[in-house]
C-alpha cells in the first residue's frame, strides 16, 4: 500500500503550524528554538515530498543543506542562550526586556 | 549517472571559476584574518595591521570585480548568475565594509584583542551579501541569506558581559530563525508548484501553471492559488525581514541598539542593501515578464501584487517615521528611520519597472553614504559621552562645531531636501511612481507618492529636532568636550563633500546605475 503524496504535505503543514504557534506562544527560549527547528523540518518534508513526486533530485539535495543549516543555526542559537543565561540568570522570555521603547 | 553528464557538470563548474574570483578573495581573505589575527596576537600594532589586511582582501575582491567579463552568465549550474546588476549592488557591499572597517579600527567599542574576528567575520557577511545579489536558486537563495543572517547574529551580541548586546543577539536569532523558517517552507512549496528551483526559470513555469487553471476543476485550481499565493507570501517574508519592513520589523530597534555602533551602521546599509538587491532579482527577474511590462500583476494567481508592495510601503514608512519621533535614544531614532527608509524604496519596487528598479538602486548607494556618515557621528558622540540619548547633542555645534555641521548635512539628506543627495535619491523614487500613474488602475500610484510626500514632512520634524538640539539648544554646563582623531574628521569631510557633491552633479551615479540595469534572465 502506498500512501498518497497529499497526506505528507498535510502532515507537513500541520509540523509547520505547530512550530509556528510554539514560536508565538511558548516563553521559554529553550521551546521555542525547537519549534524553530520544528518549522525547518517542516519545509523539509515538504520539498522530500515534492521531489519524490516529481522524480526530481533538487529537492533531496536541498533538505541536506537545510540540515546542516540548521544545526549551525542551532549552534549560534544556543551559544547566545548560553550567554543570555549568564548575564540573567533565566530561560524566560518575559524577563529579557531591557530593550524597549 | 551517466558518467558523459557528470563530465559536463564538473566542466561547468570549473568554468565558473573564472566568475568567481571576487567571492574567492573573500573567501580565502576571511580565512586569512582569521590566522593573521593569531599571528599578530601580541602586536601592538594589532589593529592597524588587520584592518589595513582586511581593507587589502577587499581592495583585490574589487580588483578582481573590475576585471570580471561583462557578459551576463548563469554559474555553477545555475545557482548564481552574474551580470551588471549584480555587480552595481556588490561595490557597494565592498564600499559599506570598506568603511565599516575604517571606522571600527577607531573606534573604542572593540577591545584591540578581538577585533581580528570581527573583521574575519565581516568579510564573511560580505560574501553572503555577494551571493544574496547573484543568486539564483532557491537554495542559494536560502543558503546566502543564512550566511549573513548568522554571521551577524554573532556580531551583534559581540559585546561580552553586556546585557543589552545578548538580549539584541537572542531577539535577532530567534525573528531570524522564523523569518528563515517561514520562508523555507515557502521555498518548499513554489518548488513542488513549479517543479523547479531555479528562479529564472520561474516565469515559464508560472505562466504554464496560469494555463493550466482554464482546464483544471475549480477546486483543484482554487487550492493551487491559494498554495501559490501562500508560498509567495511566506518568501517575501524572509525578504521583508531583511530589508525590514513592516510587519516583519520588530527586530529592528532592539538589534540596532545592542549591537556595536559600527556594526549598527553596517547593518542599516549593507543587508538592507542585499535584501534589496534580492527582492529586485526575485521578484521582477523571475514574476514579471519583460522588463517594464506590468506582467507582475497577471503572472501569480492574479492578485495585484504591485498594489500589495505598495500597501506594505505606505505602512513601513508611516510606522518608521511616527515611532521615531517619540524616541530619544540616537540609535533607536536611526532604526525607525531605516524602517522608513526601506518604505520610501519599497516605493521603487512597487512601480514595477525599469526606473523603479534603478531608483532603488541609486537610493541605496545614497543613503549608504548618509547613514554610515549619520552613524559615525553618534559613534563619535558616544565615545566622548559614553551616552547616545540626544540631550547629549544640545549645543554640539559649540563643542565641535565640524561634527555638528556634517551632522546637520546627513541629517538634512536623509530627510531629502534639496541640495543634497538624498533630495536627488528621493526624486527618482517618486519620479518612478508618477511615471506609472497614468497606465490603467495606475491611480493608486498617486495615493502613495502623496503618502511618501507627507512622511517626508514628519520625518523632517524629528531630523529637525536633533538640529535644533545641536545648533539652539545650549550645552549643559558639565557637557564632555567632544573630540574626534583626524581620521574621524577627514571622514567626516569626505561623506559631506560626497552628499553635497551628488546632491548637485548626479549624473555618474545615474548613468552607473542605467548601465546596471542588465539581469540574467536564463
Amino acid at each position: 500500500m502506498t500512501i498518497s503524496a497529499n497526506w505528507y504535505l498535510l502532515l507537513a503543514a500541520v509540523l509547520f503550524c505547530f512550530g509556528l504557534v510554539g514560536v508565538v506562544s511558548r516563553r521559554n527560549i529553550l521551546v521555542v528554538f525547537m519549534c524553530v527547528e520544528l518549522m525547518l523540518n517542516a519545509a523539509n518534508l515538504t520539498f522530500l515530498t515534492f521531489a519524490r513526486q516529481q522524480g526530481t533530485m533538487n529537492g533531496h539535495a536541498i533538505a541536506f543543506f537545510v540540515i546542516a543549516v540548521a544545526a549551525a543555526e542551532a549552534a549560534v542559537g544556543l551559544a547566545i542562550v548560553i550567554a543570555v543565561f549568564r548575564t540573567r540568570g533565566t530561560l524566560w522570555m518575559d524577563e529579557v526586556s531591557t530593550l524597549k521603547n | 549517472m551517466d558518467p558523459k553528464n557528470l563530465q559536463v557538470l564538473v566542466d561547468v563548474n570549473l568554468k565558473s571559476v573564472a566568475w568567481f574570483y571576487p567571492e574567492l578573495w573573500l573567501i580565502f581573505g576571511s580565512m586569512g584574518v582569521f590566522i593573521l589575527d593569531l599571528v599578530w596576537r601580541k602586536n601592538r600594532g594589532r589593529v592597524r595591521l588587520l584592518a589595513g589586511a582586511t581593507l587589502i582582501v577587499l581592495a583585490c575582491s574589487g580588483a578582481a570585480l573590475a576585471m570580471q567579463p561583462a557578459d551576463a552568465v548563469s554559474l555553477f549550474n545555475g545557482m548564481i548568475a552574474t551580470d551588471s546588476f549584480a555587480n552595481f549592488w556588490k561595490w557597494l557591499f565592498l564600499a559599506a565594509a570598506a568603511l565599516t572597517v575604517v571606522i571600527s579600527s577607531g573606534s573604542q567599542e572593540f577591545a584591540p584583542e578581538r577585533i581580528g574576528e570581527f573583521f574575519a567575520l565581516l568579510l564573511a557577511i560580505t560574501l553572503g551579501m555577494f551571493l544574496m545579489a547573484s543568486a539564483t536558486n532557491l537554495l542559494m537563495i536560502y543558503m546566502a541569506i543564512e550566511l549573513v543572517s548568522m554571521v551577524s547574529y554573532v556580531l551583534v551580541g559581540y559585546r561580552r558581559a553586556d546585557r543589552k548586546a545578548h538580549e539584541a543577539a537572542l531577539k535577532y536569532v530567534i525573528y531570524g530563525g522564523v523569518a528563515s523558517g517561514v520562508m523555507l517552507f515557502g521555498m518548499s512549496y513554489l518548488y513542488g508548484l513549479l517543479g523547479t528551483a531555479n528562479v529564472t526559470e520561474f516565469a515559464v513555469k508560472l505562466a504554464a501553471l496560469s494555463q493550466g487553471f482554464a482546464g483544471a476543476a475549480p477546486g483543484a485550481a482554487a487550492a493551487t492559488k491559494l498554495a501559490l499565493v501562500l508560498a509567495t507570501v511566506f518568501v517575501s517574508a524572509g525578504i521583508g525581514y531583511k530589508v525590514a519592513a513592516v510587519p516583519w520589523h520588530m527586530w529592528c530597534p532592539d538589534v540596532y541598539e545592542g549591537a556595536p555602533t559600527p556594526f549598527t551602521a553596517f547593518l542599516s546599509v549593507g543587508p538592507k542593501a542585499a535584501g534589496f538587491a534580492l527582492a529586485i532579482r526575485f521578484f521582477f527577474g523571475a514574476f514579471a515578464g519583460k522588463m517594464g511590462a506590468t506582467g507582475l500583476a497577471d503572472s501569480v494567481a492574479g492578485i495585484p501584487w504591485p498594489a500589495v508592495v505598495g500597501v506594505i510601503s505606505a505602512v513601513t514608512m508611516t510606522l518608521g517615521n511616527l515611532v521615531a519621533v517619540v524616541q530619544t535614544n540616537l540609535k533607536r531614532l536611526l532604526a525607525y528611520s531605516s524602517i522608513a527608509h526601506a518604505g520610501y524604496m519599497l516605493m521603487g519596487l512597487a512601480a514595477v519597472s525599469a526606473t523603479g528598479m534603478q531608483s532603488v538602486m541609486i537610493y541605496s548607494a545614497i543613503y549608504l553614504v548618509m547613514n554610515l556618515g549619520a552613524f559615525l557621528v553618534v559613534i563619535l558622540v558616544a565615545q566622548s559621552t559614553g551616552s547616545e540619548s540626544i540631550f547629549e547633542y544640545r549645543g554640539l555645534a559649540r563643542r565641535h562645531p565640524v561634527a555638528a555641521v556634517a551632522f546637520a548635512i546627513f541629517l538634512f539628506s536623509l530627510t531629502g531636501l534639496p541640495p543634497f543627495a538624498g533630495f536627488m535619491g528621493k526624486m527618482y523614487l517618486f519620479y518612478a511612481l508618477f511615471e506609472r500613474i497614468g497606465i490603467p488602475g495606475g491611480g493608486w500610484y498617486a495615493t502613495l507618492a502623496l503618502i511618501g510626500a507627507l512622511n517626508t514632512a514628519v520625518s523632517l520634524y524629528y531630523y529637525a529636532r536633533i538640529i535644533r538640539a545641536m545648533f539652539l539648544d545650549p550645552p549643559y554646563e558639565k557637557a564632555a568636550p567632544v573630540e574626534a582623531s583626524p581620521g574621524g574628521q577627514l571622514l567626516l569631510g569626505a561623506f559631506s563633500a560626497f552628499i553635497l557633491v551628488f546632491g548637485v552633479w548626479w549624473n555618474p551615479i545615474v548613468n552607473w546605475s542605467a548601465r546596471s540595469l542588465q539581469i540574467f534572465r536564463g
